[in-house]
């Protein structure tokens, strides 16, 4: 399993989740976690997914979330999960 | 599973507080390229670091991308030229294309500095040393990317006053032909005392001769977010204090550690060590003087300075080094004046000077880096600033360097700006009563007592 955490940042609006799991959905990329919360005003999500199946590399998955997050207007960004995991694991 | 607040956190240490991975250095061994014919053997080496070093800069983006943490440089250091040219070089100018010829494969493999243009003469000089070290002025003046150091001294075999002496006139020949652009040469040539083999910061890093055929070493750094972590125990005594820098330390150093394995898994070459260090930059919230300040001081310098800086360090090693399963390097905080917008601050309020940065150097990882002084400072005090640093490095049985800048044409009062990381600083005073009869005593400082531990 390769784990990638996406992480959501912005202004709280209608479809941004709807949007983004269209998009994971059409390339093989299976949602393990995910959850919200509201920091400061701001809109911040997290989703833990799986593109062990998905066809495309790392970096267009990532530059296509980019994009996407640049047409609702919120900051979309991957992350191989083990930056997370080292951090806070032992 | 990882949770969103533990995302949250990291990202905001990446976005907030400048963590950052400071550089991915690759060590590259260069004692196969020597030899008897100087153009042959400068042809050995562009080859040999063009070929190891070919996917370090793609690998280093690579990581940032995927890990979503800035790699902030790569870069290249390699075995001490001296070594390397000891049968070829029998000029100045002979030195010198080799200097030219690591500036050229840097440049081809796309890193801003290459550490090792160097000579180790802890003891004495070889002619080849003391030609090499002759040799730095016009190979620092003629290059971009190469970075020059020079030990001078270690606790097991005393310091070498005649090298201290020789390097005092060459900071100054260095700071003279690179004048044009504020001495800068300087702030690329760096005398230590026991320098470790596996350093992975500039100017001061070399591949070591005890070291593999080629290696990777990572330097961390986050003092932003150490500074933020102390924001939150604001008051509290010393324990809660020390414990709070000990955690942070954990995190980043943890971070370099994945990087250094990631790089060593996708170059293919052998993971050296992580250096756990708070390395700060010119960038606001990227200084280790304001972990000073929020740790209770005014300003870097005020009464205190020591105390406070030797727990800093002492907590960013027990932290780190539970965080990597190699540590070495210099680990722990580093002090330099311009790349520390805290520091340049204090120097310009009259709270910090060289004399309590020299007290400083007694409990942290370096020494005197990168500190300006008037052009028109004394080549024989130049050389006592080194041998007082160097002794403080002997008996403590720990690294010192002095990186200082004599910029030419400037004065107390006046300020310099090198650009980029090596930021901007104020010239600072220097005590100016003479040293001249003790430097020029020459020959050698005796190894330390505690050194005989056979």
């Amino acid at each position: 399993m390769k784990k990638t955490v996406i992480t959501v940042v912005g202004k709280d609006k209608v479809g941004i989740i709807a949007k983004i799991c269209t998009y994971l959905a059409n390339n093989s990329i299976n949602i393990l976690d995910i959850s919200q919360t509201i920091i400061q005003d701001f809109f911040n999500m997290m989703m833990i997914v799986d593109t062990s199946k998905a066809p495309k590399t790392f970096d267009e998955i990532a530059e296509e979330l980019d994009q996407i997050g640049s047409e609702i207007g919120v900051v979309i960004k991957a992350q191989r999960e083990e930056i997370f995991n080292k951090m806070h694991r032992i | 599973m990882i949770n969103i607040h533990e995302v949250i956190e990291t990202n905001k240490m990446i976005e907030q507080e400048n963590l950052d991975v400071r550089t991915i250095t690759l060590g590259i061994n260069l004692l196969d390229c020597a030899g008897s014919d100087l153009s042959e053997v400068n042809q050995r080496i562009y080859n040999k670091i063009t070929t190891v070093a070919k996917n370090l800069v793609a690998a280093g983006n690579k990581i940032q991308r995927e890990f979503g943490i800035p790699i902030v440089n790569k870069r290249i250091a390699v075995t001490p030229i001296s070594v390397i040219g000891a049968s070829c070089c029998k000029t100045i100018e002979d030195y010198v294309t080799i200097a030219e010829t690591l500036d050229r494969a840097a440049h081809e493999v796309g890193v801003n500095f290459i550490g090792g243009y160097s000579a180790l003469v802890n003891k004495a000089m070889t002619a080849s040393d003391e030609l090499l070290i002759r040799s730095v002025p016009k190979a620092l003046s003629r290059t971009n990317r190469v970075c020059s150091s020079v030990n001078v001294g270690s606790t097991k075999t005393g310091i070498d006053m005649n090298a201290v002496k020789l390097l005092g006139e060459i900071i100054l020949e260095t700071a003279e032909l690179t004048k044009e652009h504020d001495s800068i040469g300087c702030a690329k040539l760096v005398v230590f005392c026991n320098a470790p083999d596996d350093n992975p910061f500039m100017a001061g890093a070399f591949h070591g001769i005890t070291e593999g055929d080629a290696v990777i070493n990572v330097g961390v750094s986050g003092p932003g977010v150490v500074k933020k972590a102390l924001e939150s125990v604001r008051g509290a005594d010393f324990e809660t204090l020390c414990e709070t820098i000990k955690r942070t330390a954990f995190k980043i150093t943890r971070v370099g550690q994945l990087v250094a394995l990631q790089a060593s898994k996708l170059l293919n070459i052998p993971f050296g060590i992580v250096d756990l260090s708070l390395a700060p930059t010119p960038a606001v919230g990227d200084s280790v003087a304001e972990i000073l300040e929020e740790i209770g001081l005014e300003y870097a310098g005020a009464p205190g300075t020591t105390a406070a800086l030797a727990l800093l360090n002492d907590q960013v090693k027990k932290g780190g080094v539970m965080a990597s399963s190699f540590v070495g390097g210099l680990s722990g905080a580093f002090i330099p004046v311009s790349e520390d917008q805290g520091m340049i601050n204090a120097v310009e309020v009259g709270a910090l000077s060289i004399e309590k940065l020299e007290a400083m150097t007694c409990v942290c990882s370096v020494g005197l880096d990168m500190i300006a002084v008037p052009g028109d400072t004394k080549a024989s005090t130049i050389s006592g600033i080194i041998a007082d640093e160097m002794a403080i490095g002997m008996i403590n049985q720990k690294t010192t360097a002095v990186r200082i800048i004599p910029v030419i044409g400037k004065s107390v009062g006046d300020r310099v700006e090198f650009g980029g990381l090596l930021g901007h600083a104020p010239i600072m005073r220097v005590n100016e009563f003479s040293c001249e009869k003790f430097i020029n005593r020459g020959g050698r400082i005796p190894a330390p007592i505690h050194s005989f531990k056979n």
